[in-house]
């Protein structure tokens, strides 16, 4: 039996020392009538015939490699370095657990300690915890965070440019607070910031990859007594202002890109940054440095009276296992590309995407819809979007995110994403291939 | 477990002293007992409202953490808050070695005095918290 | 072990080194837009590649992991991870399809995620499921957020109070808290149960419902478990399941056929896929007919012959962008298939018989509050002799190659160690930790300066905790 030690003759010895007949006898305490119920379970498979069967399924989807991508709207496709999946499988770290006991899990706390280290310089925070589910749930806790740092407040202003996703997250976590969602348009400066805001939240870029300068919408929510809370691109803020620079309280990012694959929508990496005031309040693991009696360094999880496990029904969040493995997989990405390395990336992103942005934009019927932009942006299409993609996609060439898949009206338009692995052969193919199919 | 005799106390072990007020009249100053630091043990954060804040008797104001416990601190009377003990921000091992003394918490205007008679004296306090 | 002190990443930076090689630009540049750029670089390092491959695998060194140790830590269910499963979640025709393909590109990906749910319903006894959350607790918020939509939809607001009993993770009383109810603790009664008469005390129009944890976390079955879900129906309430030691009941017990309206499984406990130091892990929720249609979407679905994804009918909603931990869930779908029905079954009784068989070798020295015939894990108490605690014995069991137990939890067990085998454990892995506790009772008695020095086989000794939470250092200072 795969993955049972023990023999027939181990567990007669042990059944032996345990004073049981039989092993049916140490289920004596569940109820007769359902102890040991019929499982429908297709027929076991060897460890071979397992492998086939699941390559065959995963044969049965569109990869990315095998096409010119050019979808994004919150999945990434970035290149991740080979010693990244290298490091990242070793069993010490693949196989542990959280770092409960600090002097057997040196290992994961330092590459914790140094994610955070480094995480907090990219998005400008004083502090990055150990990692939430996703950048949805990152920002859904970011804005309770607020809420209850607010005693008496009872609205946060959301950008409609928001990732329709992240908006459904924040509303299911919100659901049970008397809290009021007010969606905003346009500039977050813009947007009036009454006494009853507890946060302004602003999108960075937005979900149309729409680019602005909060320095003026963190003066605003500041001069309310409200914080303002950026969802934030990580390789772009190598090379673009972070959002703690422009005034951020608060940071939630998708950590993704950060040498993780886009992988079918997870599990991805859930990125929350704060100011060192806000600390406590904040949700999640955090590691910190110690000593012990010899004075030699080391790292624990610190700050855990803030958890559920110390705090139980005060706990600022519920929250207990994380994403470890994909954060770790970030660190060494982040080490690997180092100082040099990441803005490189990120200036390969934005020269590429502007330079199909620029074929786009010169093509009959097409337009650009932004001004400012990163790495996406919005396409008007002279047809649907998705009959676009229905012709492109059999061709291998993804060209982008119809946005009628999240909002049905919006027919006519497409978001291109481009990162540093798209070769200018590949946008020149979705330009000449997006004019085609427009004909 | 010391007892500041001159204290009153409330079973969630928060003590309560009368003290003379600058202004005339009197204030009362609040803290955790000791009984509540040795349990709590190492105390590594205080958290405390800012003075003005208007406290109903019970009401919880702030919160003591340890490495392993957090415990909410529940005002013993009502009234004003005149003052916090910051420096308990940078110290509050403060809590540890002196909670009647240098590791008070918050100063509180009462609003009823009559409150104050009615919580535990020190002997019965001690008598309380012996049971735990 | 490796017990060398390990630079940071910043001290090993050196200016002008860089691991990686990107392509050079093949497009013209283009201005970046005008005051948006940042001033000073991020604080990243200069490394090059051996010396970061060298860093990470020596910091890789410093852990005791399942692959390196026996990890008996109770309610973790550390059991042994395939390496199978890492083919398999490794696929490029997994990890390189976009979440957002289309149903038409992902076709393999939904029908593995709709067997995946048939198959957890099936083992579960449940409905419907999804797989939407991305660990254990959240899929205790799912389910709380289920029970509360339940409620409010027929009208109820009044129901706003969750009944947990005292021996529960703290996890169930956080999720409470979020999902905006109120939690009742429920004491536990001589034999470690839920207290029946505080239960029915505490029931009334008021409650909207119970979490369960079964095993308990004394590793005890609830033997009253359709009675107690018996109760609180009739109260008007519903039964949330904590599948955290779901590993002593696959193909043992359905829950879902004895009165559990919902409950998570933790993919990453029972069904096998690495803890990763601290996740991704994945928290499956399935419930019975009543919350089926409350469940997070989406979930996948059959329309004709293909593969779709859909909202059911009075979704919660999103708990998460895209589908739940895709990569776990393919590794949990290895495990099943190669373990069937039968299979499944054995993981159960040798997890439950690994249990007992340590617990017969171990309570000698270290004495079971609750004493009766335990399922995958069983609870002892470390104090057993003068100056001695839990933490003392779990620091010593490092020196001697053991990752230590579970310590401190549940809290109704004073200086408690729950030690939790898992059935991937041979019979001589038990032998040896039973050993070892025996020597450490000794140990206890005749030199306690060896365990209040422990551990001394470790990169660094017992690190003070309290100077680390009095002054936090959260980033690397230079």
């Amino acid at each position: 039996m795969p993955f049972v030690a023990n023999s027939g003759a181990d567990r007669a010895a042990m059944l032996a020392a345990v004073g049981a007949k039989g092993i049916e006898e140490l289920f004596a305490d569940i109820p007769a009538a359902r102890r040991f119920p019929k499982l429908d379970l297709p027929e076991p498979l060897s460890e071979l015939e397992v492998l086939r069967e699941i390559e065959a399924m995963a044969a049965r989807n569109r990869s990315s490699a095998a096409s010119a991508s050019f979808l994004g709207a919150g999945a990434y496709d970035h290149f991740i370095p080979s010693l990244v999946s290298a490091i990242a499988s070793r069993g010490e770290f693949l196989t542990a657990y959280t770092p409960y006991q600090p002097e057997v899990s040196q290992g994961t706390l330092q590459a914790i300690f140094e994610y955070q280290s480094m995480a907090a310089s990219l998005l400008g925070m004083e502090v990055v915890n150990a990692s939430h589910y996703d950048g949805a749930t990152a920002l859904a806790e970011a804005v309770l965070m607020a809420y209850h740092n607010a005693s008496g407040r009872g609205k946060v202003l959301l950008p409609a440019a928001l990732h329709p996703e992240y908006k459904a997250v924040v509303r299911t976590y919100l659901a049970a607070f008397p809290v009021q969602v007010e969606e905003y348009r346009g500039d977050p400066a813009a947007v009036p910031v009454g006494a009853d805001a507890f946060a302004l939240v602003a999108a960075y870029p937005e979900f149309e990859g729409e680019l602005r300068d909060l320095s003026a919408a963190a003066e605003k929510a500041h001069a309310a007594g409200a914080l303002l809370i950026v969802q934030a691109d990580p390789i772009m803020c190598s090379l673009l202002k972070s959002p703690g620079s422009m005034g951020a309280d608060i940071v939630a990012a998708e950590g993704q890109a950060l040498g993780n694959p886009v992988s079918f929508g997870g599990p991805y990496l859930g990125m929350l940054g704060a100011t060192a005031k806000l600390v406590r309040k904040m949700p999640g693991r955090i590691v910190g440095e110690a000593h012990d009696r010899e004075g030699r360094k080391g790292y624990v999880l610190t700050l855990s009276a803030r958890e559920q496990h110390i705090r139980r029904e005060k706990a600022v969040s519920n929250i207990c296992s994380n994403q470890g493995l994909v954060m770790l997989r970030a660190c060494v990405y982040m080490a690997a590309m180092g100082e040099c390395g990441l803005p490189a990336a990120a200036r390969l992103c934005y020269d590429k995407a502007h330079f199909a942005a620029e074929l786009i934009g010169k093509l009959p019927g097409f337009r650009v819809e932004n001004k400012s932009f990163f790495k996406e942006f919005l396409v008007a299409t002279p047809r649907p979007a998705e009959e676009l993609y229905g012709k492109l996609a059999p061709r291998s060439v993804l060209p982008g995110l119809p946005l009628s898949r999240y909002y049905p009206e919006r027919k006519n338009e497409l978001l291109v994403c481009v990162t540093e692995k798209s070769t200018r052969s590949q946008i020149e193919l979705l330009a000449q291939s997006l004019k085609e199919a427009a004909k | 477990m010391k007892i500041d005799t001159n204290a009153r106390y409330q079973a969630s072990h928060e003590y309560a002293r009368k003290e003379a007020a600058a202004s005339g009249g009197f204030e009362i100053v609040v803290g955790i007992s000791d009984h509540a630091q040795e349990s709590l043990g190492d105390i590594v954060f205080v958290e405390l409202p800012a003075a003005g804040k208007v406290l109903k008797k019970g009401e919880a104001f702030g919160v003591v953490e340890s490495v392993k416990a957090a415990s909410d601190l529940y005002a013993p009377v009502s009234g004003k808050v005149v003052a916090a003990n910051e420096a308990l921000s940078g110290d509050p091992s403060l809590v540890n070695k002196d909670c009647y003394g240098s590791g008070w918490m918050i100063r509180v205007a009462p609003t009823d005095p009559a409150e104050w008679n009615a919580l535990l004296d020190a002997a019965a306090y001690e008598k309380e918290a012996g049971k735990e | 072990m490796n017990l060398r002190p390990e630079a940071t990443v910043f001290e090993l930076s050196s200016p002008g080194r860089c691991a990686v090689s990107l392509p050079k630009g093949d497009t013209p540049s283009y201005p970046l837009p005008s005051g948006l750029e940042r001033a000073g670089g991020a604080a990243l390092p200069a490394l090059d590649e051996l010396t970061v491959v060298r860093h990470f695998t020596r910091l890789s060194q410093k852990n005791f992991s399942i692959d390196t140790h026996f990890y008996p830590l109770g309610s973790c269910t550390m059991k042994y991870n395939p390496k199978a499963n890492e083919v398999a979640a490794a696929m490029p025709g997994w990890t390189e399809v976009h979440p957002l393909v289309g149903d038409e590109g992902s076709q393999g990906a939904l029908e593995l995620i709709y067997k995946l749910q048939s198959y957890l319903a099936e083992i579960g006894g449940f409905e419907a499921v999804s797989l939407q959350p991305a660990a254990g607790a959240h899929g205790e918020l799912a389910g709380v957020f289920m029970i509360r939509a339940y409620h409010l939809a027929r009208g109820d607001a009044k129901r706003r109070k969750i009944l947990i009993p005292d021996s529960a993770h703290g996890t169930n009383p956080a999720s409470c808290t979020m999902a905006g109810l109120e939690t009742v603790t429920i004491s536990s009664n001589a034999e470690g149960g839920v207290d029946m008469e505080a239960l029915k005390a505490a029931l009334g129009d008021d409650v909207a419902g119970i979490m369960i944890t079964n095993p308990n976390t004394l590793g005890l079955f609830e033997r009253n478990i359709e009675e107690i879900a018996r109760l609180v129906h009739a109260a008007g309430g519903l039964v949330y399941g904590d599948g955290a030691n779901m590993n002593a009941l696959t193909g043992v017990f359905k829950p879902g056929k004895s009165g559990i309206d919902v409950m998570h499984f933790n993919l990453h406990k029972t069904f096998s896929t690495p803890h990763g130091g601290g996740g991704p892990g994945a928290g499956m929720v399935g419930a019975g007919a009543a919350l089926a249609p409350y469940l997070p979407g989406p979930i996948a679905t059959m329309r004709g012959k293909a593969f779709a994804l859909e909202m059911p009918r009075s979704s919660i909603g999103r708990m998460k962008t895209f589908y739940g931990n895709f990569g776990v869930l393919v590794r949990a779908y290895a495990y099943v298939r190669m373990l069937g029905a039968e299979g499944l079954r054995r993981v159960a009784e040798n997890a439950v018989l690994n249990a007992n068989y340590l617990k017969a070798l171990v309570e000698k020295d270290f004495p079971v509050k609750y004493g009766r015939r335990c399922m995958h894990e069983f609870v002892a108490m470390g104090d057993i002799a003068e100056g001695i605690h839990t933490l003392d014995i779990a620091k010593r069991l490092i020196d001697y190659g053991i990752h230590p137990p579970t310590i401190y939890f549940p809290l109704i067990v004073p200086e408690a160690l729950m030690v939790e085998p898992t059935e991937t454990e041979d019979k001589e892995s038990l032998d040896e930790f039973a050993r070892v506790m025996r020597a450490i009772a000794q140990e206890a008695r005749t030199s306690p300066e060896l365990l209040h020095a422990a551990p001394s086989s470790t990169p660094v000794g017992r690190l003070d905790e309290v100077a680390a939470a009095r002054c936090p250092v959260l980033c690397y200072r230079g």
